[in-house]
């Protein structure tokens, strides 16, 4: 079957399965700052923008997104390259891994509410896994990132 | 889960229809565990756009449709100001954001999940569930059902009455299924307890219940002597999560202090 959708502002219409994931969709179609992690929505590295809310998606149909907003994070990339640098100057940053994902949400949370405090960003972000910075930093690097641009 | 067909559902009486055309044809929810059933389907049918997504009040009840997301009812203001906004409360503890937005209450309720922390606080609340066929079913009814559900859920029904309540979730992490849930709802009617993930799905402690209601006075004995019939009077049994003795130990103590806080006494 055939669907569209307006990924990071382009139209696209993609030849799908009924059944298939948008990860695997995305992926096919070499949006590749998609990750996929755990493939059962616990881990977070597979985060998308839909409509500017986080979904995982690994657990989402790709029929459904039909005539959507799709962000990934080549989508955001003014962004996420300052939030990138907020990462490297608190020292939260290791693999990588799971900063497209943390990314996106960031950037959700940003759009959704005006000042942020610690505990918002902390309740945010837990469907985030990163097994390499103990989040302390990441929290930190986030508190700046929003604190320079909100 | 793999399926050949999918259908976007015209109307309930569509999806209703198609349904029945296959033995294997099922309801897709929020789609979650998707990857986690090896189940093979002719039609998987989506009942998105059919208004199913709502939050309506009446003079005496809220209607969530089954499929408003958590997000939807962690954001509710409605919600909030039932028994002390235990439902959201439940819910905003629930995985990460991403899964919120895409996890549906029909979905979470349909599979009576033993782990579902929407159920317990549900139970609590006395929901009722409204199916396409069957009408109202009481969700303490609904789940002591077993097997495959045919009928579609339209909206999971709660009364606005006053009533204070309590919703604890014991969990190693902020991201995990719950060790053991309680959520304790005082009302004009009575007061009601439910215990969840024992790791058995949600259930009254009805002995508990009873214990309060047949009380002249409710002080911090009665109370106590209420926790200690919910612990003995319930099976709890052992997971990879937890064992039985420490659920069941859980399942007292927060009993205990849930009912100290909505009948406003210091535990």
């Amino acid at each position: 079957m055939k669907i569209e959708m307006n990924i990071n502002g382009r139209k696209r219409i993609f030849d799908i399965r009924p059944d298939e994931l948008l990860a695997d969709t995305l992926r096919r179609h070499d949006y590749t700052s998609v990750r996929k992690g755990c493939d059962t929505t616990s881990c977070g590295v597979c985060t998308i923008l839909i409509d500017d809310e986080p979904v995982p998606s690994c657990a989402y149909l790709t029929v459904r997104a039909e005539g959507k907003k799709i962000t990934t994070v080549e989508g955001i990339a003014e962004e996420a390259e300052r939030l990138a640098g907020c990462f490297g100057d608190e020292g939260a940053d290791q693999c990588g891994f799971c900063n497209p994902g943390i990314a996106l949400s960031v950037h959700a949370l940003k759009l959704s509410a005006k000042a942020p405090t610690e505990e918002n960003i902390r309740h945010y972000l837990v469907g985030h896994l990163c097994r390499c910075s103990g989040y302390q930093s990441q929290v930190k690097a986030i508190r700046r990132y929003l604190g320079d641009t909100t | 889960m793999k399926f050949t067909n999918y259908h976007r559902a015209q109307s309930l009486e569509d999806a209703h229809k198609t349904l029945q055309k296959d033995k294997s044809n099922t309801i897709v929810g929020g789609g979650l565990w998707l990857k986690l059933s090896r189940r093979e389907v002719d039609t998987a049918v989506d009942l998105a756009g059919l208004d199913l997504d709502l939050i309506e009040t009446t003079d005496k009840t809220i209607r969530i449709g089954a499929m408003t997301t958590l997000t939807q009812i962690e954001e509710s203001d409605t919600l909030r100001q039932i028994a002390s906004g235990i439902l959201v409360e439940a819910v905003s503890e629930i995985m990460g954001r991403q899964l919120r937005n895409v996890a549906t209450l029909g979905g979470s309720i349909i599979g009576r999940y033993g782990f579902s922390d929407c159920i317990t606080p549900l139970l609590a609340l006395d929901a009722r569930l409204d199916f396409h066929e069957r009408g109202i079913v009481s969700l303490q009814d609904f789940l002591t059902e077993k097997g495959k559900v045919d009928d579609i859920l339209k909206a999971v029904v709660i009364d606005k009455t006053k009533a204070k309540g309590y919703f604890k979730k014991v969990k190693k992490t902020a991201h995990d299924f719950p060790i053991l849930n309680v959520a304790v709802v005082k009302s004009e009617d009575g007061t009601r307890i439910a215990i969840g993930s024992r790791p058995a799905v949600a259930t009254l402690a009805q002995a508990a219940m009873d214990h309060l209601a047949a009380a002249t006075t409710i002080d911090k004995k009665t109370i106590t002597q209420a926790a200690r019939i919910a612990k003995e009077s319930l099976k709890y049994s052992t997971n990879h999560r937890a064992g039985a003795e420490y659920r069941a130990h859980l399942a007292e103590v927060y009993t205990r202090r849930g009912l100290m806080e909505v009948n406003g006494l210091e535990d």
